[in-house]
């Protein structure tokens, strides 16, 4: 059911773990199955994440979509990152099975979490809505 | 070290010698069984033969024994074949049942039956009160299953039967976890109907049983040529019925020796994974369960991840967590525990069978602490407990 990429992502997460002093800390459950997802970002000059770090409490799909969400985004201005969508790390992925789309969610939402959290901590609370203008999402699965 | 099988709960390889007894049902003895010539007759004794070897480790007739294409069309067959033909009444099953009999349950409340599903109490075991407590003028079918296929426990099915009885209600069991592990027969349980399955005793999968108590009166599911005494029509799944004969035989004479030492190596089991592993605890009786069965809430950890990582390292598990099974709540069996659902969802079933040893447990033992470890240390539950 999970692609070879998806098991290598489960098997060896990349970027485990919790930003000492991090810029941005972002932590979501998912109301689906109750998991848990925390996201932690150090934030460069010119608003580039120069660090990102996750924990999971979640199945394989859960973790495997952190660690590659955590890849995805170093390097990225926030607008860019908040780009990324639940959508585009599930495809990077090589795809997950429908009835796990769900898990992809906590990733993405726990990453627009940790930058509104940079944003207010910063007093940026103005732009939270330019930056974070919501990715489009995967529809819910109709049926568990 | 080789691959490790502790998933015989779901299902068991099939014995060599009983692939070698199916295997000349294929090619060359093939016949169907209603036709009287002499390729026909011989398939005819083969399923015969099956069905006494079936009856008479059960306890039971050979005309009280219904081949069907296995555990869930037994189910199936019990709840809507006893039920169908009457007018809308009274149902009650565990609130632990297999899927078989609770969606079977659910169908039959949207035809207008009701449905009672009786708590159980934390060891996994029918509140007796509740039970007792559940019976109508209209009760017309109990259905508890003998043990639990997630945590294991085994009920006190002729207990319940005899209430049943008392109170004018057939009785069901699905012993498809039990028959091959312990022993079951039908008169000292007491019971109207059994249901069995072929692939949980080193048997093959597609084939199963449901005994039915001369006198119990069952509509069919599956209507044509009147094969089973009329209660299944189709024909006979001929190798695999006599595979489930032959798997039946060897795992009931085999008992005496393997049952007391698949105990020895699950208690080995659950009191290696209790000492090494913190904030871990055993699921279902501590001592009424199945001789494999092993099961766990492991606390801050998903069942999924835990499963695919002991997978990883060559130990093919199972998880109550029903993630794994395609659906994403906890597993509701172990919640009928009263277990938390964020507990529920670290749920780990080893289920061990007779090909397994002393050394794979204990390499088990070894493998699964940093494993726990590993996720907690992952997990953001852990840190904030
Ligand atoms: S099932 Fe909970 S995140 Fe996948």
């Amino acid at each position: 059911m999970y692609t070879d990429l998806v098991l290598d992502h489960f098997t060896n997460p990349r970027n485990v773990g919790e930003i000492e002093e991090a810029d941005g800390v972002g932590e979501v459950g998912n109301p689906v199955c109750g998991d848990v997802t925390r996201i932690s970002i150090a934030v460069g000059e010119g608003d580039v994440i120069t660090d990102v770090k996750f924990k999971t409490f979640g199945c394989g799909a859960a973790v495997a979509t952190s660690s590659m969400l955590t890849e995805m985004v170093v390097g990225k201005s926030l607008r860019e990152a908040a780009d990324v969508s639940n959508v585009a790390v599930a495809e990077a992925l090589g795809g997950l099975p429908p009835k796990k789309m769900h898990c992809s969610n906590l990733a993405a939402d726990a990453l627009q979490a940790a930058i509104r959290d940079y944003l207010l901590r910063s007093g940026r609370e103005a732009e939270i809505d330019e930056i974070l203008a919501s990715p489009p999402k995967a529809p819910e699965p109709s049926s568990h | 070290m080789k691959p490790v099988y502790f998933d015989h709960a779901a299902t068991t390889p099939v014995d060599p010698r009983v692939f070698e007894a199916m295997t000349p049902f294929f090619c060359e003895r093939f016949g169907n069984p209603s036709e009287p010539h002499r390729l026909g007759r011989e398939a005819r004794s083969a399923v015969d033969q099956a069905r006494a070897r079936v009856a008479a480790l059960l306890g039971a007739g050979e005309n009280e024994i219904v081949f069907t294409a296995g555990g869930t069309e037994a189910d199936n067959l019990a709840l809507f074949g006893s039920l169908a033909r009457l007018q809308p009444g009274h149902l009650v099953v565990s609130a632990v049942e297999h899927p078989a009999v609770m969606e079977a349950a659910r169908a039959l409340n949207g035809r207008g039956w009701d449905v009672d599903y009786v708590p159980v109490d934390g060891d996994g075991v029918v509140d007796r009160e509740a039970y007792r407590a559940a019976f109508r003028d209209d009760t017309r079918l109990v259905s508890v299953m003998t043990a639990n296929n997630v945590v294991g426990t085994v009920q006190p099915v002729a207990e319940l039967a005899r209430i049943a009885h008392q109170k004018g209600a057939l009785f069901h069991t699905d012993a498809v976890q039990a028959v091959g592990s312990l022993p079951v027969d039908v008169d000292e349980l007491g019971v109207d109907m059994l249901s069995l399955s072929g692939h949980k005793l080193h048997g093959p999968k597609g084939v199963g049983a449901l005994y039915v108590r001369r006198g119990t009166r069952l509509q069919p599911l599956l209507h044509g040529g009147g094969q089973e005494r009329r209660l299944r029509s189709g024909t006979e799944n001929v190798p695999g019925i006599v595979g489930l004969g032959v798997a039946m035989t060897l795992a009931c004479e085999a008992m005496p020796e393997v049952r007391p030492r698949l105990e020895r190596l699950r208690d080995r089991l659950v009191a290696g994974v209790l000492a090494r592993v913190p904030e871990v605890t055993l699921l279902g009786h501590p001592t009424d369960r199945l001789p494999g069965n092993a099961a766990f809430a492991v606390r801050y950890v998903e069942g999924e991840s835990l499963l695919l990582r002991l997978d990883a390292r060559g130990f093919t598990v199972s998880s109550g967590s029903a993630c794994a099974a395609g659906s994403d709540e906890p597993s509701p069996v172990v919640q009928a525990l009263g277990v938390r659902p964020e507990d529920a969802h670290g749920s780990l079933r080893v289920s061990l069978g007779r090909e397994n040893t002393e050394e794979e447990v204990d390499a088990f033992l070894d493998a699964l602490p940093p494993i726990v470890d590993e996720l907690r240390r992952m997990s953001p539950l852990y840190a904030k407990r």
